[in-house]
């Protein structure tokens, strides 16, 4: 029997994982998919919110202040790439000035450090290639940038490096309750028992929250689609730029990302259902001419990929993050929607708090470890360090992906360290091979024959990304 | 019967007329290639087949092969038949007849393997 | 690190880079390298193993392998150094070439290095085409590469974007192999490949061909179930009307090569915006003088016979340059006139003692037409062609003698008979 079985493994779940595996806890997290940040978690704006948009008052404004300062403590401790760029806030005209102006002082009421309003030609001294139509701009000094999915499997890996489980393609079907336990069926007939379920499962959370019992709220999935760009267009902006916030979201931004490409985006539609993540020609549209609005020189050419990622939002429009009213012992963390990648640290504090007061007993574990081992990015070394590095383990010598430098040894760290990855994909974002200029049309055949010799699977089943996504039919 | 076709010989591409009836009639033709190829076309059309074999000794190695000469063109998928149900083993050399006489031809080898 | 000299480094070992490096060689210089990031030379000519490569070159008809196995073969007689399995990361514009291989990180300082590394697939991404993102969606290529080298079988019914020749071989190698090739649509109102593929892959097989059509959406949540295909009007907008659904469960992409040109960027070189490689002189030499390059990372070439003249080109001149013998002459522009996308070289050396050769390719497809190359009223070259079309390159010799008139930038334009 587990203690806390987590269900969901995306940022919330994992992180919420890792701070757990601080204390000698039995932890599991249930993930339906093949692989973590399967959802809103690789499929967002990737970045660190400053804080002066939540409503003051609000957990989300509550979180997001104390979020910021924590999200970079933990992504040093996971070797997470993390980089506070600053952003800034853009108007167009005296309508939207008043707007910024409203931001500000939000932002003076939620303790904000760090914020500055410039007029657009001081902006366009930072950023020259901000539109000359902006007219005023709130910069905020404490934002950043942080990739989404890298620091879902860092917390990840190092929860389980501390003792955590990870059960993949576990799809919850239905929650049964006796005796202060919880009896967890999969869709597959696999069961699970624990004293406590902390529900994390993204767009989903209102299903399992209803499977356990309770229907006190409705998750809203809302779709945002993205256009990613060639690290050749990375260093078009320095800060990350937005435009003024509205009801469905905090509009088109144009980005740099960790990693060096340049983001645009997301559009904000409500769609029928959380998995539908299909980009559509309108809203890829909607996009480019956004973005343009702000930075005009974006040179839509250079897009490499696109994709769309649902957020879950909530018609009161703030984070649940609470024990359940009707089922003992469920914790529910829902409706995490912007800024929840932010606040992912002190969402799981929050949550760990609230599962104490239940009667949660945390002591801590003697042996806990909070760092994750360096990845060993090989892209990221100097000539000399490659040299050595590769005399110690040759596989780092043979570069798989040409249009990322990802070597061999990479790749088979990846298919062997927690969380491995077991497919095409869970490689790509563990190790960015294929993520580059030609989309994995050199790499493929060989992240294939890699995990296919690490781990036993034939080529024919190995997949893109879980069950049903098969490369392969057969052999000739 | 008239029919039309694009010649193929060279990169040019001249657009054929072949009229049958008394013998092959060939218009459009910029040069005597052109008219074999419409005659050739009309009453024997043949083909390269190329492909691959499994090596059976050494795991995902396929070694590619060819007709030595072209085929009848509707003999094209027996061909395969034949060719998809053998199986070879390295070394081999180019030109190395992996199957013999396959429609008056030999199928053979145009890559080297090495074990 | 391992640090090496040597005269003449070659990046790449496909059909441009062993046909430069026996150039060079042939040409005296004996210390030469090929660096190949692949345990064998050949390039992407190893999984072309359909036929119909070396008639201009060799004069008979070899599939992909052959024509590799010929130039390896004089690679082999030659002591040229290859370095195999090894990666070329960068190369400075002092001609140091910084590669990995597994015994570490390799530096070689070069008198002069030529750049081989042809070209990659335009991907998915690329054409931001809308949907879902589900497997079975492949580059035309990795496809090839997986069915013909590995032996796997990447799908049983499959629509094929785009008409470039990759795409027309492999609509016939999926359909020998008992593959259902539904359809092979085509964005341009006509198709990119060579007239003999859309004979021999298409017409053979009743695989139809569509023009000015594209794939609108891709459907399907793990593997790809179908896609919408729908025509596109002169602008190449989408027609709503004519949306279509095909079920599949393969996507092949044959939307067009790009030469693989993040080193020669990286090395400061100045590029083409139409050919997307690098300007060079008649020579093959790039504006960083000593760096050279030729075959698909310099222009995508439609026949290899063609890459491997190229290579020849550049690998003489680079024997010539480590000589000495190369003289940065007196150089004037070249500039694609009516009819004609681009043309390369993109300068023209005019005290050369040699005549000069202009390549081609026009911007849509002529009936007959005369090619004329010429400087201010001067005219230089002239040929007459009974058919152009954009997917085959075009070639007009000017005389070294007329080089001696040129005065001013020499236009190259076509006029229809």
């Amino acid at each position: 029997m587990y203690d806390v079985a987590i269900i969901g493994g995306g940022v919330i779940g994992s992180m919420l994982a890792r701070q757990l595996s601080k204390y000698s806890l039995k932890i599991c997290v249930l993930e339906k998919e093949n692989d973590i940040a399967m959802g809103a978690s690789k499929a967002n704006s990737g970045i660190v919110h400053g804080g002066f948009d939540p409503e003051p008052n609000t957990l989300k404004a509550r979180l997001n202040t104390v979020g910021v300062e924590k999200l970079f403590a933990v992504a040093k401790e996971l070797n997470a790439p993390i980089k506070r760029n600053g952003s800034i806030v853009c108007a167009f005209g005296e309508d939207e000035e008043h707007a910024i102006k409203e931001l500000y002082n939000r932002g003076i009421k939620n303790n904000i450090p760090g914020m500055e309003l410039l007029s657009g030609d001081e902006a366009r001294k930072l950023e020259p290639a901000l539109s000359d139509k902006v007219t005023l701009v709130l910069r905020a000094t404490n934002a950043g940038i942080i990739c989404p999915y890298e620091l879902t499997i860092a917390a990840m890996g190092n929860a389980m490096d501390n003792g955590a489980e990870l059960i993949r393609c576990f799809k919850v079907e239905t929650i049964e309750k006796a005796d202060d336990c919880f009896t967890i069926t999969s869709q597959k007939g696999k069961t699970v028992k624990a004293k406590y379920i902390a529900n994390c499962a993204g767009a989903y959370s209102d299903e399992i929250s209803a499977l356990a019992g309770d229907n006190s709220f409705k998750i809203i999935p809302r779709a945002g689609e993205y256009m990613l760009l060639d690290k050749a267009a990375g260093s078009l902006v320095s800060h990350t730029i937005f435009q003024v916030p509205s009801k469905e979201g905090k509009g088109i931004l144009v980005s740099p990302t960790v990693d060096g490409n340049l983001l645009t985006g997301p559009t904000a539609g409500v769609v029928n259902s959380p998995s539908n993540t299909e980009t559509t020609a309108q809203g890829l549209k909607i996009v480019e001419r956004l973005a343009k609005k702000s930075v005009p020189s974006v040179n839509f050419r250079q897009v490499i990929t696109s994709f769309s990622g649902v957020r879950s939002s909530e018609k009161n429009g703030d984070f649940i993050i609470k024990m359940s009213d009707v089922t003992k012992n469920l914790l529910n963390v829902a409706a995490i929607d912007s800024p929840g990648l932010t606040c992912s640290v002190a969402i799981a504090d929050y949550a760990i708090e609230a599962l104490e007061k239940s009667g949660l007993k945390l002591t801590p574990k003697a042996n806990y470890n909070p760092n994750r081992p360096d990845p060993h990015h090989f892209r990221k070394m100097t000539d000399d360090e490659k040299d050595a590095f590769i005399k110690k383990n040759p596989d780092y010598g043979r570069i798989i992906c040409r249009c990322e430098g990802v070597s061999e040894g990479e790749i088979r760290a990846a298919v062997t360290t927690n969380p491995k990855a077991l497919d095409i994909d869970s490689v790509k974002r563990r190790t960015r091979s294929g993520m580059g200029r030609c989309q994995g049309g050199f790499c493929m055949p060989y992240v294939m024959q890699i995990i296919s010799e690490e781990t036993g699977i034939p080529m024919e089943e190995i997949t893109k990304k879980g069950e049903g996504s098969n490369q392969l039919i057969g052999r000739i | 019967m008239k029919k039309q076709l694009i010649c193929i010989i060279c990169p040019r591409g001249c657009t054929l007329t072949a009229e049958s009836g008394n013998g092959i009639k060939v218009s459009g033709n910029a040069c005597p290639k052109g008219e074999k190829y419409a005659i050739d076309e009309l009453t024997n059309p043949l083909r390269t087949v190329t492909s691959t074999v499994r090596v059976k000794n050494m795991p995902l190695t396929m070694v590619s092969v060819k007709t030595k000469d072209p085929i009848p063109k509707d003999k094209m998928a027996e061909a395969m038949k034949i060719i998809r149900a053998t199986e070879v083993n390295a070394p081999i050399k180019i030109g190395d007849v992996i199957i013999k006489d396959v429609f008056g031809t030999d199928i053979i080898a145009t890559k080297e393997i090495n074990l | 690190m391992d640090i090496k000299n040597f005269d003449i480094v070659v990046v790449g070992g496909g059909p441009a880079g062993m046909a430069a490096a026996v150039a060079a060689y042939d040409s005296g210089i004996t210390s030469v390298a090929i660096i190949d990031r692949e345990p064998s030379l050949g390039g992407i000519l190893r999984q072309c193993i359909h036929n119909g490569f070396g008639l201009h070159k060799l004069g008979k008809e070899l599939t992909g392998p052959e024509y590799a196995a010929v130039y390896e073969t004089e690679v082999a007689k030659r002591s040229i150094m290859v370095y195999y399995e090894t990666m070329v990361t960068s190369v400075s514009a002092d001609k140091t070439v910084t590669a990995t291989n597994k015994n570490g990180i390799l530096k070689i300082k070069a008198k002069a290095v030529i750049l081989a590394m042809g070209c990659r697939e335009r991907s998915r991404g690329a054409l931001n085409i809308s949907g879902t993102r589900p497997a079975g969606i492949y580059s035309a290529g990795t496809a090839q590469k997986l069915m013909n080298c590995e032996g796997f079988a990447v799908g049983k019914t499959a629509v094929i974007l785009g008409s470039g020749d990759i795409g027309l071989i492999m609509a016939r190698r999926m359909s020998l192999e008992g593959a259902k090739v539904e359809a092979v649509c085509e964005l341009m109102p006509y198709s990119g490949g060579l007239t003999r593929n859309i004979v021999q892959c298409l017409e053979d097989f009743d695989i139809p061909l569509y023009l000015s059509t594209t794939v609108a959406e891709i459907h399907g949540k793990d593997r790809i179930e179908g896609v919408t295909i729908a025509k596109v009007d002169e602008n190449r907008n989408i027609i709503e009307e004519t949306k279509r659904y095909i079920p599949c469960d393969t996507l092949l992409l044959s939307v067009g090569l790009i030469p693989e040109n993040e080193l020669t960027m990286g090395a400061g070189i100045t590029m083409d915006n139409v050919t997307n490689g690098a300007v060079v002189d008649q020579y093959r030499q790039t504006e960083q003088s000593g760096i050279f390059a030729c075959g698909n990372v310099l222009q995508v070439h439609d026949l290899v016979d063609y890459v491997s003249d190229e290579a020849e080109i550049a690998g003489k001149s680079a024997a010539k340059y480590v000589k000495n013998q190369l003289e940065a002459g007196n150089t004037v522009k070249t500039v694609a006139g009516n009819g004609v996308r681009y043309v390369l070289p993109q300068k023209v050396d005019i005290k050369s003692s040699e005549d000069v050769s202009l390549f081609m390719r026009v911007t849509a497809p002529f009936g007959k037409v005369r090619f004329t190359a010429k400087s201010g009223d001067t005219l230089l070259a002239t040929a007459v062609r009974l058919k152009a079309a954009p997917g085959e390159m075009e070639k007009i010799t000017i005389k070294a003698e007329k080089l001696r008139e040129i005065t001013t930038e020499i236009t190259l334009s076509l006029e229809e008979l």
